[in-house]
C-alpha cells in the first residue's frame, strides 16, 4: 500500500485496519478492559479495537484519553497501532507512557486524510515510507 | 525536525535532575516534535486531569514520579478525582477502586499540586489572565481558559499535564500560537427564536452542535446576544469539547479575542455553516438516549456548578423537597464561599457532590430507569461510563422532575 506515513512512535505498522467513520474520544468511548467501543453515538459502537490497526479521522473530547489508551496497552486490549489523519498529542502521550512504563509498543503514525485505507484492509506501513 | 531547548531543558532531559524530570522532558519533547514546535516556553500554572483513576497505568505513572521526590515548579490545581473526600459516605464503588483512587489522589498531592479537586479551575480566585500561558488539561477547562479568559493553553491530556507542571515548560505549539487561535469555521445562527436565545438550555445544545461541526477546528459563533454569562459560556464550551475536540471557541461580540468576526478570523474567510431551530432541535434530541421510563435520578452541575448556579438551584427549588434523588456537583472552594446556600440545599434533601462528579465514579443509587441532566457533557458521557439511560433537559426541567419524581420537559422554547 502506497501511503505516506509520519511515524510519531514506532517504525512499523502491520495488521488489519479498523477504519472509524467518525472521531472517537477513547475516554467514554473505549472500554479498556474489553477493547470495545462503547460511545453510544458512535456509528461503530460495539466494534473491538484490540490488535487492529485503528484508523481515526481525528481525536476528540477528553483529556483522559491518554490514560485510557495507556491502560488498554497495559492490559493488552489496545490496537496494535493508531493511524491518525492529524497529530493528536493526547493519544501520542498515552502510547509513549505505556512504552516507557511497560515496554509495550502501540505505534502512532500520521497519514494524509485521503489515505484510502478501507476497513478490513491489510495494512503495512514502515518509517521508510516517510517522505 | 529539531526543537530548541534551553540549557536547563537539556540538563533535565539528560537526567541531571532525576528520572522523573527526565521522563517529563522526554514526553514534552516528543509532543513538541510531533506538533512542529520550534522552541519551549514557560507556563505560569497548570491544571492536572491525571488525578482521576482510569486503571493502574495512571497510578503506576504518578507513583513513579512521586517516588523521585519531585514537586511541581508552578502553581498547579487538581481536577475531579474518584472520591468525594468531603462526603465519603456517598461513594458506592468497591474497595479496590476506593483504594486505587485515593492512592492516585495522594500521589498528586505529594507532587505538590493543590487539592482543589474541581473540573472548573476557572471558578477559583486565582485564574489566569488574558494572554497568560498555562498548561491545562480537562477539556472543558481548556476551552474556557482559551475562549473566555483569553489565556493560552494547548489541548493537553493526562501525563503531559504533570510533565508541564513539574518543568514549568511546554512546547510552543497549538493554541499557544497566535495563528492557531484564529477561527477556521464560522457558525452562524439564523432564525433562532428570541426565547431560546435567552434560555440557559440553548448553550449546552449549541455547544454540542458546534463541536460536531468543528471537530478539532477553531469555530467562531455568530448571532448570540452581546452579553452571555460565564456560566452559559462554560456550558457551551464543555459541550463543544465533548462532541468535538474544540479547545477554543470564539463567540463573536462576547469573548475577548472576538470583538468582531474579522478579529476572530484574522480577516480570512473561512467556511461558513448556518444553523437554525432544526439543527438545534436535532441536537437536543440526540442528547437524550431515552425519554420513556421512570426517573431514577437527576444530576446537575457538570462542569462543577458555580456559586450563581447553586443559588439558582435553591431559588428554583423554592423550599420544595425532591422526591427523586437530586445531585449537584460543585467544587469544594465554591461551596465554601456560599455556606448558606449549601445549608439550604442540604435542608431540602439535595445531595451535594464535591471533588468528583456523578458520571465518573459510582455515586448514583440506581442505574435503571432514566437519569435527567441539564449538562450536554454529562448526557454525552454518562451512558457509556455508567450504563444509564439519560434524558437531557433545562435546569428548570431538572428541578421540576426531581420535585415531582417523574420526567418533566417544557418544550415551549423549542417550538
Amino acid at each position: 500500500m502506497d501511503v505516506s506515513a509520519r511515524f510519531l512512535l514506532g517504525d512499523m505498522v502491520e495488521g488489519s485496519a479498523l477504519v472509524l467513520d467518525e472521531p472517537l474520544s477513547l475516554w467514554g468511548g473505549l472500554d479498556p478492559t474489553t477493547g470495545a467501543i462503547v460511545d453510544r453515538l458512535h456509528p461503530q459502537v460495539g466494534a473491538v479495537v484490540t490488535d487492529r490497526v485503528l484508523v481515526l479521522p481525528a481525536g476528540r473530547g477528553s483529556s483522559s484519553s491518554s490514560s485510557v489508551l495507556a491502560e488498554s496497552i497495559r492490559i493488552g486490549t489496545a490496537p496494535r497501532a493508531l493511524v491518525l489523519t492529524e497529530t493528536d498529542q493526547v493519544l501520542l502521550v498515552g502510547a509513549l507512557v505505556a512504552a516507557e512504563l511497560y515496554d509495550r509498543l502501540c505505534a502512532v503514525v500520521v497519514v494524509d486524510p485521503d489515505h484510502g485505507i478501507r476497513d478490513g484492509d491489510s495494512v503495512e506501513l514502515t518509517s521508510g515510507d516517510d517522505r | 525536525m529539531t526543537i530548541t531547548l534551553s540549557d536547563r531543558d537539556r540538563a533535565r532531559l539528560a537526567g541531571e535532575e532525576g528520572e522523573a524530570l527526565a521522563l517529563a522532558m522526554r514526553l514534552l519533547v516528543a509532543v513538541g516534535e510531533a506538533t512542529g514546535a520550534d522552541r519551549f516556553i514557560d507556563v505560569s500554572g497548570a491544571h492536572i486531569d491525571s488525578c482521576l483513576y482510569h486503571g493502574d497505568a495512571g497510578l503506576d505513572f504518578a507513583e513513579h514520579l512521586a517516588r523521585d521526590g519531585v514537586s511541581v515548579s508552578v502553581p498547579t490545581t487538581l481536577n475531579v478525582a474518584s472520591l468525594d473526600l468531603l462526603h465519603p459516605e456517598i461513594f458506592r464503588g468497591d474497595d479496590r477502586l476506593a483504594e486505587r483512587g485515593r492512592r492516585l489522589m495522594e500521589a498528586y498531592v505529594a507532587l505538590g499540586c493543590a487539592p482543589t479537586w474541581t473540573c472548573a479551575p476557572y471558578q477559583l480566585p486565582d485564574r489566569p489572565g488574558f494572554g497568560e500561558h498555562v498548561a491545562w488539561a480537562e477539556s472543558n477547562a481548556i476551552v474556557f481558559a482559551n475562549s473566555v479568559l483569553g489565556a493560552r493553553t494547548d489541548r493537553y491530556g493526562d501525563f503531559i499535564d504533570i510533565s508541564a507542571a513539574l518543568t514549568g515548560r511546554v512546547p510552543e505549539s497549538g493554541l499557544h500560537r497566535d495563528e492557531e487561535r484564529l477561527a477556521t469555521v464560522v457558525i452562524r445562527l439564523d432564525g433562532v427564536h428570541d426565547g431560546l436565545l435567552d434560555a440557559d438550555v440553548l448553550f449546552p445544545v449549541l455547544g454540542f452542535v458546534v463541536g460536531r461541526i468543528a471537530t478539532t477546528a477553531v469555530p467562531a459563533v455568530v448571532g448570540l446576544p452581546s452579553s452571555v454569562s460565564e456560566d452559559r459560556l462554560k456550558a457551551l464550551g464543555a459541550a463543544a469539547a465533548s462532541s468535538g475536540g474544540v479547545g477554543l471557541v470564539h463567540v463573536v461580540g462576547v469573548t475577548p479575542e472576538a470583538p468582531d468576526l474579522d478579529a476572530a478570523t484574522g480577516g480570512r474567510k473561512p467556511v461558513e455553516v448556518t444553523i437554525g431551530m432544526d439543527e438545534l432541535r436535532r441536537g437536543r434530541d440526540a442528547l437524550s438516549s431515552s425519554l420513556d421510563g421512570s426517573l431514577t435520578a437527576v444530576s446537575v452541575g457538570t462542569p462543577h456548578a458555580s456559586a450563581d448556579e447553586l443559588r439558582r438551584l435553591v431559588r428554583l427549588l423554592d423550599g420544595r423537597t425532591p422526591t427523586a434523588p437530586l445531585y449537584v456537583n460543585t467544587g469544594r472552594d465554591v461551596l465554601e464561599t456560599v455556606p448558606d446556600v449549601a445549608d439550604a440545599l442540604q435542608a431540602t434533601g439535595v445531595t451535594i457532590v464535591t471533588d468528583t462528579c456523578t458520571y465518573i465514579t459510582p455515586i448514583l443509587e440506581r442505574h435503571d430507569g432514566i437519569v435527567l441532566t441539564d449538562s450536554a457533557k454529562w448526557a454525552y458521557y454518562a451512558p457509556a461510563n455508567l450504563g444509564v439511560e439519560v434524558a437531557f433537559g433545562s435546569i428548570e426541567d431538572c428541578v421540576e422532575s426531581a420535585v415531582t419524581g417523574s420526567l418533566v420537559r417544557d418544550d415551549s422554547v423549542w417550538t
